[in-house]
Parts: structure tokens; C-alpha cells; sequence
């Protein structure tokens, strides 16, 4: 059975370099990619042309996006009942201690800073696959959503 | 740099496996700065007193990361996670579900209740221990925790 994993970033680079390390680490991974937060929440919620999407088992997610901004898209995850059980885990650039605070404030599983170096990005990501998608549990899917 | 962790657990077993687990990573080589100290709490009414820094408690430190066992005597670990997560001073810190329970019931209902992760406990000695130091080596050495709050 797939993982199906929502990457919600804006930076092709930071977007390309996901999926490669996800292939590389975990061949069951689904990398659903979303490139703000409007369509990110257009995905969860199945809406237009999402309306098959799958519920995610895992939500990576940027803060800073183009239309609407990762706390926002946090906010709304962990303020919906259906979607406030997926693992939603923030993948960003910003070291900030506000940041940091208000993620978990908003509920988010966990806070992740990328790193700018290649290697320890790839790194990280193979961390996330080998906590997240290996021991961690998470909870099934509901057909019905 | 100092981290504490809350283990709310009610098993001595369990909570011995998990002591030498840190005590190894502690003396690991890639971290000689990081000193992880482990507070146990052996039910939810203890772990409550000692997040609130009630009674005996009261030079208690806000914990880096709570593990949590669901299945306590007294005040079991469910009722600990919905106090702590509706707690606006303590629900930011990192909680971590660590139990036997496989039931589909628990994993949702403790994500539900805003549970950061939920990892189950495996029988076998190794595996246990494995799982404690993955523990270890994300959430305490990946993970960007929230700062302890000035004044704390």
C-alpha cells in the first residue's frame, strides 16, 4: 500500500531534490506536490480537480508559500476534524525562535529547519522517511475521508 | 546544552530500558555537549504535578519532550495528553506517545487530541531499544524544539 505524502513548497529546486531523496529512500512513497497553500488546501479538501486526491499520511510543510502561508495552511489542518489527525511537520529555512514556538503552538508535529548544504538536506529527508513513514504510527486512512 | 525529558510510564521495566538507552546516547561521541537528563513520572497525576510544578514539584523544569505511556494507573496517559494539549503554557511541548497499544482506536484518537507522534512499544528487548534511541536521534538531535520560555 503507498505512502502518500503532501509536499507543500514553492521552490522547484527544494521540490525536485524531495523526490529524488524520497525515491532513493522509500519506493512506496506517493510525493503529492502542492506549490502554496491555497492549492495545498484545494488538495485536502478534494476540491476541482483534487477531487480524487488521497488523504495524506504525512503533510511537509513550508512556511513561507506565495498566496497563502504555511501557519495559515497549519491553522486551518489543525482546526478541521477530519484533517487535524495527518502528521503535519514543518520543513522550512527559517531558524527562527518565533517560528519555532508558534509552529508547535498551532499543533504541528514537528519543526524541521532545512539545511543549505545538499547532503545534509538529502540527510534530513531520509530522517523524516525513517521516523515518519517507519516507526511512527499513523493513523488509516478512511476510505470514505 | 541541557535537554530534559518527561518518561510517564508505569512499567520499572520499561523505564530501566529507557534510562540506559539515554544513558548510552549521552556518552555518544557526536554529541559531547548534550546532556539529556530523564525525569519519570510513574502515573498522570504525577506527571501533571510535576508539569505544573505542584507540591514536591515545584523546582520542576519545563521538559524539552514528554513520552507517554496511555495506559496508567491513577490518571491514565489520554486524560494527560487532552490536559496538556488544552494547556496553552505546556502545549507546545513535544508529546510523544510510547505505548504496547496498537489499536487503530488509540492511534487516531491520540492524534486527535493533538499527540506530536505516536510510536508503539515492541516486545522484543532490541527492537525497544532501537526505538528509544530513533527517539533519540530525532526528535532530540533533528528536531528544532521550541526555546525554553525566559523566566523558566
Amino acid at each position: 500500500m503507498p505512502l502518500q505524502v503532501l509536499l507543500v513548497e514553492d521552490s522547484p529546486g527544494d521540490v525536485r531534490l524531495t523526490q529524488e531523496a524520497f525515491r532513493d529512500a522509500n519506493q512506496s512513497v506517493r510525493l503529492h506536490v502542492a506549490s502554496d497553500g491555497v492549492e495545498a488546501m484545494a488538495f485536502l479538501r478534494r476540491e476541482a480537480e483534487h477531487h480524487d486526491a488521497p488523504f495524506p499520511d504525512l503533510v511537509l510543510l513550508d512556511l513561507n508559500l506565495p498566496r497563502m502561508d504555511g501557519r495559515e495552511v497549519l491553522a486551518q489542518i489543525k482546526g478541521d476534524d477530519r484533517l487535524r489527525v495527518i502528521p503535519t511537520v514543518i520543513l522550512t529555512t527559517s531558524e527562527s525562535a518565533a517560528d519555532i514556538a508558534n509552529s508547535y503552538q498551532l499543533q504541528a508535529n514537528c519543526y524541521l529547519s532545512k539545511p543549505v548544504e545538499l547532503d545534509a538536506f538529502e540527510s534530513l529527508v531520509r530522517s523524516i522517511n525513517d521516523f515518519w513513514l517507519t516507526k511512527a504510527k499513523l493513523p488509516q486512512r478512511r476510505e470514505a475521508g | 546544552m541541557r535537554l530534559d525529558v518527561l518518561l510517564v510510564e508505569d512499567s520499572p521495566g520499561d523505564v530501566r530500558l529507557t534510562q540506559e538507552v539515554f544513558r548510552d546516547a549521552n556518552m555518544s561521541a557526536h554529541l559531547p555537549n548534550m546532556a539529556i537528563h530523564l525525569h519519570v513520572a510513574a502515573d498522570g497525576v504525577e506527571a501533571m504535578a510535576f508539569l505544573r510544578r505542584e507540591g514536591a514539584n515545584e523546582l520542576a523544569p519545563r521538559p524539552d519532550l514528554i513520552l507517554l505511556d496511555l495506559n496508567l494507573p491513577r490518571m491514565d496517559g489520554r486524560e494527560v495528553l487532552a490536559h496538556i494539549k488544552e494547556d496553552p503554557s505546556l502545549r507546545t511541548i513535544p508529546t510523544v506517545i510510547l505505548t504496547t497499544s496498537d489499536a487503530e482506536a488509540d492511534i487516531v484518537k491520540s492524534y486527535q487530541l493533538q499527540a506530536n507522534c505516536y510510536l508503539s512499544k515492541p516486545v522484543q528487548l532490541d527492537a525497544f531499544e532501537n526505538l528509544v534511541r530513533s527517539i533519540n536521534d530525532f526528535w532530540l538531535t533533528k528536531v528544532k524544539l521550541p526555546q525554553q520560555r525566559p523566566g523558566d
